[in-house]
């Protein structure tokens, strides 16, 4: 062992307790993950029903409920409650995750705030949950916060939910009231086409039907909300749809490595598999799976990975690595389902910053669509998109997007929108058509346009004016001065390649924003400077502090 | 016994004994086919991403490295997160000067058997007016040494995004904070008015002055640090591993002799088989008893523990919600 002692199990002798312990870890690793998200009202009683589950299941620690025990009363609810704010105010404002296991499973609980002021980080828990538990007070039955917290879980493809028909205790246990309140959530589920619904009778406060089945409620005789959380189907990976690898960054070592760094967003890979690089639509097949671990003979959804290639050119961060054989579809236009998050209203005509997979890009509202009713769940029309409001909109991007539609897979169907200006998340957007650029359309590769100057090295000038029309661009080689009309061929989407008869500097001048500011590179190394031209082309608008924030 | 390698001189190793070495137990359930990854495999898989989204994105990022497990767990998933290429970024440690020996000659040895860039930021101006717990209370004390210092050494350095170790787990505050965590710039955090943060698209986007922290680790439990360590082989300092250690013993609570103004009663002073279940500075972290001296005993002590790992942490229950006290003014 070379390595600052692999620690001290690998000097002792493992004995029984050692390897008592061993396998009880590898029961836990055979322990299946679901991650759940709480939804409801205000005061329904989330956070309590959380805390019950956690502390009937012996998921908490002694010192954490000592702290939240009130004259020999435990406060359930700041278990999870975790801000000053929330315990004085009494109310949830953001997210706890809340992590636990049973003999069964392991979970990863969202606790999310009912008011709805807090609509947006409610859409931050429930965006990664296999499951949601909507909670509904026994005797106010459903809200319109109820209906929209629904309505997003249902829009975010949650498969299953759960519905705790929570304060029994305060209607006398009634199975009427259940009984009502369940035909009202069977008639929601299927409005939302919510495929999986089940409803349990609760209290959360007194831990009915919460980890232990009730006693007081002998009418039901169906499972406890953690049975059912121990049961229901864990989400299926999608390891059999067709490859999508978002690349994250390119690794390069040293001159014989070009690594693509990502995680695969869908699907299986194995070496030899023929797959394409996006947007440039070049073939290829995949050389090897690189890990720290050794290569890989095969790797999955979700695992994150380097993979290389047969044929290596023109990818760089934000392109995609696909299956050949099942592509996502290549778009600028395409429209979404947005949850809107920040004050200022979405207008058509706005322009935000997008953030798809791992590209960045400008994206322009076309138009509203729809706004979603949440009272009477109803589409009507909208002028604009205000806070917490969920509408359909067609948004139009600078660059092409390689996507699919959210519901065939999330990684790649889903987008935030982010204000230009604040740099706040104002809202998060769920694909659900695509209009597919058109095969005629031109289409210049985004990181392969703007405008580099060799000085008088000729025989670099041509090395890299083959490497930049391998990689799809539409080069110019001249011997012209920079000017204004050369950077404008630039932004129509050009590569100039400059040449002239003294010995300057290698510099590159990239065209995206409305100020150009020329790069000095430090190499003269064609693959480097490819490879720069990539990385800088790469920054999107905006960025540049030349820029005026205008974008072209 | 301790953790350290008997073997300090073999630290160079080739590239392919490296690769047969590493083919742990991780790798092999990797290969097993059509099986679904398991939980760790999971983590794994999302810390990682999270990692090379921050160095993609960011300017200049920055590894804070504590030398407790939840670093060396991060650092590990560095390694992985850009092999072959190694790491990009450098680790700092703000040093308090009250960080065990142990800790400091651990780190020294480590980051450098690694390779990694290792930066230190002390407080020197507090440390030079004997800034200590006992004088000062522990709040101020790490408000001085610890926040203050955080802070400045981001700032000195131009740092625009900084990598914590911190869990959810950990503490209820924590338990709300997003995998991005946005700072204004002064650093602090607005517990009330945090980005959405759907899927796994983080928003990079900051201002001026503006940075990120970055917690990789948050949907990690304290039980999946020492399954992963336990599994990766991860060196790690020995003060958590049990073994006869001098200590000040007062009530349930057993304090490290390390400081010179920590001093007991007559008495006190007493050898006792003990460990560190979190390491921090060495006058406010309290030891337990125990003897698990291997990874899998400390698995098994903390499978049947009642009580939270920071329980033993004088600082973060001086007041309610201190820690987020704490955190708001910039603190990890
Ligand atoms: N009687 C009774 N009271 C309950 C029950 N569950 C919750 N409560 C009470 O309802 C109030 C609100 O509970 P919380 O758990 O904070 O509600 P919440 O849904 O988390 O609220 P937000 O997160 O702010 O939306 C508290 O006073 C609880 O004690 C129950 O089953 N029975
Ligand atoms: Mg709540």
């Amino acid at each position: 062992m070379t390595q600052l002692n692999e620690n001290a199990a690998a000097v002792l002798e493992p004995d029984e307790t050692d390897l008592r312990i061993e396998e009880r870890l590898a029961e836990e690793r055979a322990k299946g993950l679901l991650r759940f998200s709480t939804a409801g009202s205000v005061d329904d009683g989330k956070s309590t029903l959380i805390g019950r589950l956690l502390y009937d299941s012996r998921n908490v620690y002694d010192d954490h409920v000592r702290a939240v025990t009130h004259n020999a009363e435990i406060d359930f609810a700041q278990l999870t409650d975790g801000l000053r704010a929330e315990r004085e105010q009494g109310i949830t404002i953001d997210v706890a995750y809340r992590f636990f296991s049973t003999a069964k499973r392991k979970f990863i609980i969202a606790d999310t705030p009912g008011h709805e002021q807090y609509t947006r980080n409610m859409a931050t828990g429930a965006s990664t949950a296999d499951v949601a538990i909507v909670l509904v007070d026994a005797r106010k039955g459903i809200l319109d916060q109820t209906r929209r917290h629904a309505c997003i879980a249902a829009l975010l493809g949650i498969p299953v939910v759960l519905a705790a028909i929570n304060k029994m205790d305060l209607v006398g246990f009634s199975e009427e009231v259940f009984a009502e309140h369940s035909r009202a959530l069977a008639a929601l589920a299927k409005q939302l086409e919510i495929p999986d619904l089940h409803v349990v009778p609760v209290s959360a406060l007194d831990g009915d039907n919460v980890v232990h089945r009730s006693e007081r409620m002998p009418w039901y005789t169906g499972p406890s909300l953690l049975e059912l959380l121990e049961t229901v189907p864990l989400a299926i990976e999608r390891s059999h749809a067709g490859l999508r690898l978002a690349v994250q960054r390119v690794l390069r070592p040293h001159q014989d490595f070009r690594g693509f760094a990502g995680q695969i967003n869908a699907g299986t890979v194995r070496p030899g598999d023929e797959v394409v690089a996006l947007p440039s639509g070049v073939r290829t097949r995949v050389r090897t799976i690189t890990t720290w671990e050794g290569n890989l003979d095969v790797a999955r959804v979700p695992q994150s990975v380097v993979l290389t290639l047969e044929d290596e050119r023109d990818l760089s961060r934000g392109d995609m690595i696909a299956a050949a054989d099942a592509q996502p579809h290549r778009t600028r236009r395409f429209t979404a389902t947005v949850v809107w998050m920040q004050n200022k209203p979405l207008r058509a005509g706005a322009t935000y910053l997008l953030k798809h997979t791992t590209q960045t890009v400008r994206a322009h509202v076309v138009a509203i669509h729809s706004r979603m009713n949440v009272e009477r769940l109803e589409k009507s029309e909208a002028e604009q998109l205000e806070l917490n409001d969920i509408g359909e909109v067609t948004l139009e991007t600078t660059r092409p997007l390689m996507a699919d539609l959210y519901r065939e897979n999330r990684a790649t169907g889903s987008l935030i929108l982010i204000n230009v200006e604040t740099h706040a998340t104002a809202g998060a957007g769920m694909i659900r058509e695509i209009a597919d650029a058109t095969e005629g359309e031109l289409y210049v590769s985004h990181a392969t346009h703007g405008v580099l100057a060799v000085g008088n090295r000729a025989e670099l000038a041509s090395q890299l004016e083959t490497l930049l029309l391998e990689a799809g661009a539409l080069v110019l080689r001249t011997r012209a001065s920079l000017s204004p009309a050369l950077i404008a061929h630039a932004r129509l989407g050009a590569f100039i390649l400059v040449e002239s008869d003294e010995q300057l500097p290698i510099t590159l001048t990239p065209v995206h924003g409305a100020g150009v500011k020329p790069y000095e590179l430090a190499t003269e190394d064609a693959d480097e400077i490819l490879e720069a031209i990539q990385r800088l082309g790469a920054i999107p608008e905006g960025e540049d502090e030349n820029d005026d924030g205008l974008g072209i | 016994m301790t953790a350290i390698a008997s073997e300090p001189t073999g630290l160079a190793k080739t590239a392919d004994t490296a690769q047969i070495e590493r083919s742990g137990v991780l790798a092999r359930d990797r290969v097993a086919t059509e099986e679904r990854l398991n939980h760790i495999q999971l983590l794994e898989a999302e810390s990682i991403h999270i990692i090379r989204e921050v160095v993609s994105e960011f300017q200049k990022p920055v590894m804070l490295y504590s030398i407790g497990k939840d670093s060396s767990v991060m650092l590990r998933l560095a390694q992985k997160a850009f092999y072959p290429a190694p790491i990009p970024f450098p680790l700092l440690h703000v040093d308090t000067g009250f960080k065990f020996r142990e800790m400091i000659d651990f780190r020294d040895r480590y980051t450098a058997e690694l390779g990694v860039k290792l930066l230190v930021w002390r407080n020197e101006e507090a440390i030079a007016n004997g800034a200590n717990p006992v004088q000062l209370g522990t709040q101020r004390c790490c408000g001085l040494l610890k926040t203050q210092a955080l802070l400045d050494g981001l700032r000195a350095h131009g740092f625009d995004a900084a990598f914590g170790g911190a869990r959810r787990d950990e503490e209820k505050s924590r338990a709300k904070e997003r995998i991005f965590s946005f700072r204004d710039s002064a650093g602090q955090w607005d517990p009330k008015n945090q980005r959405p943060e759907l899927w796994n698209l983080f928003n990079s986007r900051i201002g001026p002055g503006e940075s990120i922290r970055v917690f990789p680790l948050s949907n990690w439990t304290e039980l999946d640090i020492w399954h992963y360590i336990h599994l990766e082989k991860i060196p790690i300092v020995p003060l958590y591993l049990a073994k006869e250690r001098k200590m000040l013993v007062r009530a349930d609570s057993l304090i490290p002799v390390e400081q010179p103004f920590v001093k007991g009663l007559p008495g006190e002073e007493q050898w006792v088989k003990c460990r560190l279940r979190s390491l921090g500075c060495s006058p406010c972290t309290g030891a337990i008893r125990s003897d698990a001296d291997t990874v899998p005993k400390i698995i098994a002590e903390l499978v049947e523990m009642r009580n939270s790992e920071r329980a033993n942490r004088i600082i973060d229950h001086d007041q309610d919600g201190s820690m987020e006290l704490k955190k708001r003014e910039g603190y990890f």
